[in-house]
């Protein structure tokens, strides 16, 4: 799906040993697979953002298994502890397999 | 919204959950479906009540996006962190709603999210430890629109 964006925010600076929040947001639908199309009255297949994946200099830091009963356009908010500069990657996985992603950097003193 | 025989099942189910209520107060839960989750993912342990918290709105007006958040107490050491935390919505067609999976690198086990309520109903959260300790924490919030379409 093109309308896939995503949104990041992340601190640009941070103090050693600092624990930040980082704020995710993706537009996306996340159709449940019970939702019924109005019309001809039948199922409109599933199709949610199923994984997401926040990596910090390539270690993975979180990660999430995403159900039916997350919102449209999930959110999430989780917290990292930054003990070096380096670039936050983030990745979703759609029910399809297409996957987006972003990339942010951090400068650590 | 016409009650189909499933739902009546489930109400019925719910209410003798809600009786037993006062009795256990940490695992009396509305379904065996979740009743199973719970197990699969404590991995044969008991969840004790304590060490997490879950946060939600006591009145939810939209079911389409309810705020809901979790802090579990952990150092998040190399030895001694939160593993991965459930978050599960009882009355909604599909219980199980995310598996969160934290790490030493996380430092605060913490997390936020958006999610969907069928039905006024209860939100568990269970936290698995490094060490295999299980907590679980519950809420109940109403719902004035459900938020699961149908």
């Amino acid at each position: 799906m093109k309308h896939a964006k995503p949104r990041v925010k992340v601190p640009k600076k941070a103090a050693k040993g600092d624990v930040i929040t980082i704020k995710t947001l993706i537009s996306h639908k996340m159709e449940s697979g019970r939702r019924k199309d109005k019309k001809t009255g039948e199922l409109i297949p599933r199709k949610i953002i199923n994984h997401f994946k926040a990596e910090f200099n390539g270690t993975e830091v979180f990660s999430a298994n995403l159900e039916p009963s997350v919102s449209a356009n999930p959110y999430i908010q989780f917290s990292v502890k930054v003990d070096e500069s380096g670039t936050f990657k983030f990745t979703w996985t759609d029910d399809d397999g297409s996957m987006y992603g972003t990339e942010k950097k951090i400068a650590v003193k | 919204m016409n009650v189909t025989r499933r739902q009546t099942f489930m109400l019925g189910a719910g209410a003798v959950a809600f009786a037993t209520l006062g009795t256990q107060a940490t695992t009396a839960l509305a379904s065996p479906e979740s009743d199973k989750l719970i197990a699969d993912f404590a991995g044969g342990k008991t969840p004790a009540s304590g060490r997490i918290k879950l946060k939600a709105p006591e009145i939810a007006e939209n079911g389409n996006t309810v705020p809901v958040s979790f802090t579990v107490e952990s150092p998040m050491s190399a030895d001694d962190n939160v593993v991965s935390v459930m978050i599960l919505a009882l009355g909604n067609p599909a219980p199980k709603v995310g598996e969160f999976n934290f790490t030493p690198m996380s430092g605060k086990a913490a997390a936020s999210i958006r999610i969907r309520m069928a039905k006024t109903q209860d939100l568990v959260a269970v936290a698995k430890m490094s060490d295999g300790s299980v907590f679980i924490d519950k809420k109940t919030v109403k719902v004035t629109i459900g938020g699961c379409g149908g």
